[in-house]
């Protein structure tokens, strides 16, 4: 009598997962897109101090990372801040050397444009990086970036 | 013998291996871009340069930081919450005060004559100053110099600064800059040229 007649035996059908793939495949080629694998492998502590005055550093193929902070490995190394460029610990006077050795690597005419980027840990005393800073100006390399954290609020502005 | 219909290829696995590679890259991956405060170190000190220009006591805004994290601005004690202030009172020097900056006429296009300050700042730290101070410090009189162009930019044009920066009209950018340019200078260490 009853047109809606309710079937209780007819089995509820499989969620087809043919579409699963392209699904995969679209989330991996955006990740294969924006990836930027890892530079160094951190052999020191870093929390960077947070700022709200900042730009983005622009172009990462011209950017040489200096990082600075405590050792991790504190009965190793010791707690006084080190100097980490690539992978291995360096002191003071090899900041310079490592500059010119990144130069020979790009095109000429994109020298100028080379930025230091400068990875600190926040307890990290001045000393140590007025030293490095003294170290770039001598190999003439004048632009640099205190590579800080986003402070709520900040204020993201293009560079001078 | 009859002929057999092509066999499909078995599909099912393919998910696996693109999950394989996703989970891959989304552990490799570093979405965070570089942001920072960027500057520009001053050249290297020649034996042959001539000595510094001599600066008048009015115009500059000394900022020194000593190994406790204290502040001293200008002979005072100060905490850094109050330093963005200070900083903008005395580069805008709004009622020509005679201790403050003196100003000088300068042609700037959109706004003729104005009357630009002389300001510069200079930071002296401590080798013992923390990073995180000096960070701050830097910071502070970076949004000093920001906050007195945003001010000056809606109060012309009518926008916000950032605003400007955004829609690229460099003219007015350029303009607002050159009424307050950001002059942030380090005092020279003193070990300079010393094997320490």
């Amino acid at each position: 009598m009853s047109k809606f007649k309710k079937d209780g035996t007819k089995p509820t059908p499989a969620v087809s997962t043919a579409s699963l793939p392209d699904i995969v495949f679209m989330l991996l080629f955006f990740f294969m897109v924006t990836t930027v694998m890892r530079e160094v492998d951190l052999k020191i502590k870093l929390t960077q101090p947070e700022a709200s005055e900042i730009q983005k550093l622009e172009n990462k193929s011209l950017v040489n990372y200096i990082y600075i902070g405590e050792p991790m490995e504190k009965n190793k190394f010791g707690t006084e801040p080190r100097i980490q460029l690539d992978d291995n610990f360096a002191s003071v006077k090899d900041v310079g050397p490592y500059i010119e050795m990144r130069r020979t690597q790009v095109d000429e005419v994109l020298i100028p444009k080379l930025t230091t980027s400068m990875k600190i840990d926040k307890d990290t005393k001045m000393g140590i990086v007025t030293d490095v800073k003294q170290e770039l100006r001598k190999v003439q390399s004048l632009k640099i970036s205190y590579s800080t954290r986003e402070k709520a609020g900040s204020r993201r502005s293009a560079a001078e | 013998m009859p002929k057999r219909p092509p066999q499909e290829i078995n599909a099912s696995s393919m998910a696996d291996i693109a999950f394989l590679l996703l989970v891959f890259f989304l552990v490799t991956t570093t979405m965070d871009s570089d942001w920072g405060l960027q500057r520009v170190l001053p050249p290297p000190i020649t034996e042959e340069d001539p000595n510094p220009p001599k600066i008048k006591d009015r115009n500059i805004f000394v900022v020194l930081a000593n190994a406790n994290d204290q502040l001293l601005v200008e002979g005072e004690l100060m905490d850094i919450t109050q330093l963005r202030e200070a900083a903008k009172e005395f580069i805008e020097n709004a009622k020509d005060d005679p201790n403050l900056p003196e100003k000088v006429d300068t042609q700037i296009p959109f706004f003729g004559n104005y009357r630009v300050s002389k300001q510069v700042i200079s930071l002296q730290n401590d080798n013992g100053t923390s990073y995180d101070l000096y960070i701050n410090v830097q910071n502070e009189l970076a949004a000093a110099y920001n906050d007195l162009r945003e001010e000056l930019a809606m109060k012309k044009f009518g926008a916000s600064y950032s605003s400007l920066i955004e829609k690229k009209e460099n003219d007015k950018v350029k303009a607002i800059r050159s009424i307050y340019p950001s002059r942030i200078s380090e005092a020279e260490p003193k070990n300079v040229g010393g094997d320490n």
